[in-house]
């Protein structure tokens, strides 16, 4: 895990569910082929209403068209992100799409789990909701040790809620690197 | 301090006397299951972190229900069963229910109780969000990810945070007009799609334990639609009685103790709640059948974990018997157990199928997910444009069952097949 993350902002709305990161007709690719995983990147929040995608104006597709990399490296969203479904799938394809981080109000408790067990990105969250001081594409800058989230094109920063129980298997990079760390696990 | 079902569920597999809401543990697994859409990633996890030659930690622990997009031809739907089936045969798993035998089974929330894999005071984890269901026969049950289902087939164990546990009595058996969905829709509404998040939601109450174990399935089932990690019902005679007719399994209940703590505690009377419905595009938007009386649909459909089981059609058939439908109305049973029951089901003289083919409903010819979850572009009853729908199953995200630009409510199997006769949304009250 990096301490300083930076990257693009791709800011969305509230209770953007699994169905929404990644449609369940595209959950038939392979995650082990190493060319078809890109699929995952290629439809990763191909799911969300066009309004709805890349606040405040909406319509702004997150992967382009062919492509199966996002411009957008920090997902900004509200309450309950990656509700509903168990879909692993959803945080890998944020991956695959280059997502390093996501800054949320509040998670779903399976995406959240997955998010930090698979190493996929840091899930962060915030202390008072700030997604609506946020414009897709802004430049933003996270320091995970002193828990600060810094919107360099607006030059505000905004405090992050500290990892707690789960940043020694963030740290780690996912729950069998954690689990091997320990010990629980022997090779 | 006395402890909530799940609290001793979870100390007992942890080889502890007490568990507190809040502490990080890891537990032994009794069950894990797994299907078609998450089992191939999870295998090739498994295989990178245990090695090509690894072992799952116990053969007959690990339960393999393919049962989401099999009456299709996607071809990489048709390739995900075959990395199912040859890990099966590599591992010799005894409980793999293929597609294509007689052992096929169809959704695995179902099958898991049909097969006997469901035990009162075991921890099942599943790869799949509606793993919850199994709460209904008193059992710590919550959905997974590729990684920690991996973890378990290697390990055989899983770290839990202990939840809270949020309590929810019903005084009062159903009325006629009332399932066990209005009473979870009602639940979702009051407490919102993240008011239950990182808790375990118990349902009690003599309104609760005068349903039949489908009709818990279906409270246990949504969950997670408000957030859960996990259902439960405490064990009665009910529940005794069906499980030992799945299994000779031994199995040890647990009941909350006299001082169990709760995060929270809500009453409900059951003759104060309507036929629910919630309302495009969350599960939370709640309505009442009345409230949305007239809102014009294309179609009706009944399926899924929670509402394709057989008292579900046999709720609709109640309704559907001697009428016509001015939608076009999907049938998906649940499983081969269901669909074979609907030819046997009788209801004054005429089966389950005789009423749905007379009254004009589509009965799918294969026991599956179907449309619940949207699926490939040729799944039966998936809503390709932008359809209004009315459905039995648990989520209306936006895209859920298809196109983005669909809309789906949801109701019960009553709520349903009323719309369904009407062409517009219906209380059940006109026809029961």
């Amino acid at each position: 895990m990096q301490d300083i993350i930076r990257g693009k902002a791709y800011v969305l709305g509230d209770n953007i569910d699994t169905d929404q990161i990644i449609p369940a007709k595209h959950l038939v690719y392979s995650l082990s082929d190493p060319e078809e995983r890109k699929l995952y990147g290629r439809y990763a929040l191909s799911g969300v209403p066009d309004a709805a995608a890349g606040l405040p104006q909406g319509y702004i597709t997150f992967v382009a068209e062919g492509d199966h990399r996002s411009p957008y490296q920090i997902i900004i969203a509200g309450k309950n992100f990656g509700g509903g479904s168990s879909r692993e799938h959803a945080p890998e394809a944020l991956q695959i799409a280059g997502v390093t981080a996501v800054v949320a109000e509040s998670y779903a408790r399976i995406f959240y789990r997955n998010a930090v067990d698979g190493g996929f990105f840091v899930p962060l969250e915030t202390i008072q909701p700030v997604r609506t001081e946020i414009t897709t594409g802004d430049e933003l800058e996270i320091d995970i040790p002193a828990c600060t989230l810094k919107n360099l094109t607006t030059g505000k920063a905004y405090g992050l809620r500290p990892l707690g129980d789960v940043l020694e298997i963030v740290k780690a990079g996912g729950v069998f690197a954690y689990a091997r760390q320990v010990g629980l696990l022997k090779s | 301090m006395g402890m909530t079902m799940t609290e001793k569920i979870l100390a007992r597999h942890a080889g502890r006397q007490a568990v507190a809401p809040g502490e990080s543990i890891w537990v032994d697994v009794d069950i894990l299951m797994t299907h078609d859409v998450c089992g191939p990633g999870t295998i090739g996890i498994f295989r990178k972190q245990f090695g090509p030659h690894a072992k799952v930690w116990d053969r007959e622990k690990v339960v393999v229900i393919p049962d989401h997009f099999i009456f299709t031809n996607d071809q990489h739907a048709h390739r995900n069963i075959d990395v199912l089936r040859a890990f099966v045969k590599e591992q010799d798993l005894p409980y793999y229910y293929d597609v294509g035998t007689d052992k096929y089974k169809g959704v695995c929330h179902i099958a898991l109780p049909e097969e006997g894999h469901t035990r009162p005071g075991e921890v099942l984890f599943g790869t799949d969000s509606h793993t919850c269901t199994a709460g209904a026969f008193g059992e710590f049950a919550t959905g997974i990810g590729n990684t920690d289902a991996a973890f378990i087939l290697g390990a055989g164990k899983l770290w839990v945070k202990v939840p809270e546990t949020m309590r929810f009595e019903f005084e009062g058996p159903l009325p006629p007009y009332l399932m066990a969905k209005d009473l979870i829709l009602h639940i979702i509404g009051d407490i919102g799609v993240d008011g239950a998040t990182y808790r375990a939601m118990e349902f009690a109450g003599d309104g609760v334990m005068s349903l039949s174990i489908e009709e818990r399935m279906t409270l246990c089932n949504m969950v997670i639609e408000a957030g859960g990690k996990n259902g439960l019902i405490p064990v009665d005679a009910v529940t005794e009685a069906f499980v030992k007719s799945k299994t000779a399994k031994p199995y040890e209940p647990v009941a909350d103790d006299p001082d169990a703590r709760f995060h929270s505690i809500r009453r409900y009377k059951t003759a104060d709640i309507q036929p629910t419905v919630a309302k495009p595009h969350s599960p939370d938007n709640r309505s009442t059948a009345r409230e949305c009386a007239g809102v014009k649909l294309d179609r009706a459909y009944i399926g899924s974990c929670t509402g394709g089981k057989l008292n579900d059609f046999a709720a609709a058939a109640r309704i559907l018997k001697g009428k016509q439908v001015k939608l076009d109305t999907y049938i998906v049973p649940a499983t081969t157990e269901v669909a074979r029951s609907l030819a046997t089901t009788m209801l004054d003289g005429e089966s389950l199928v005789e009423i749905f083919q007379s009254a004009g409903a589509r009965i799918s010819q294969g026991a599956s997910c179907a449309a619940c979850l949207g699926g490939p572009s040729d799944t039966f009853g998936r809503l390709n444009k932008s359809e209004v729908c009315i459905s039995t199953t648990n989520r209306n995200f936006p895209g859920r069952m298809g196109s983005k630009t669909a809309q789906v409510y949801l109701a019960s199997p009553y709520t349903v097949a009323a719309s369904a006769v009407t062409g517009t949304i219906t209380d059940p009250r006109e026809f029961l």
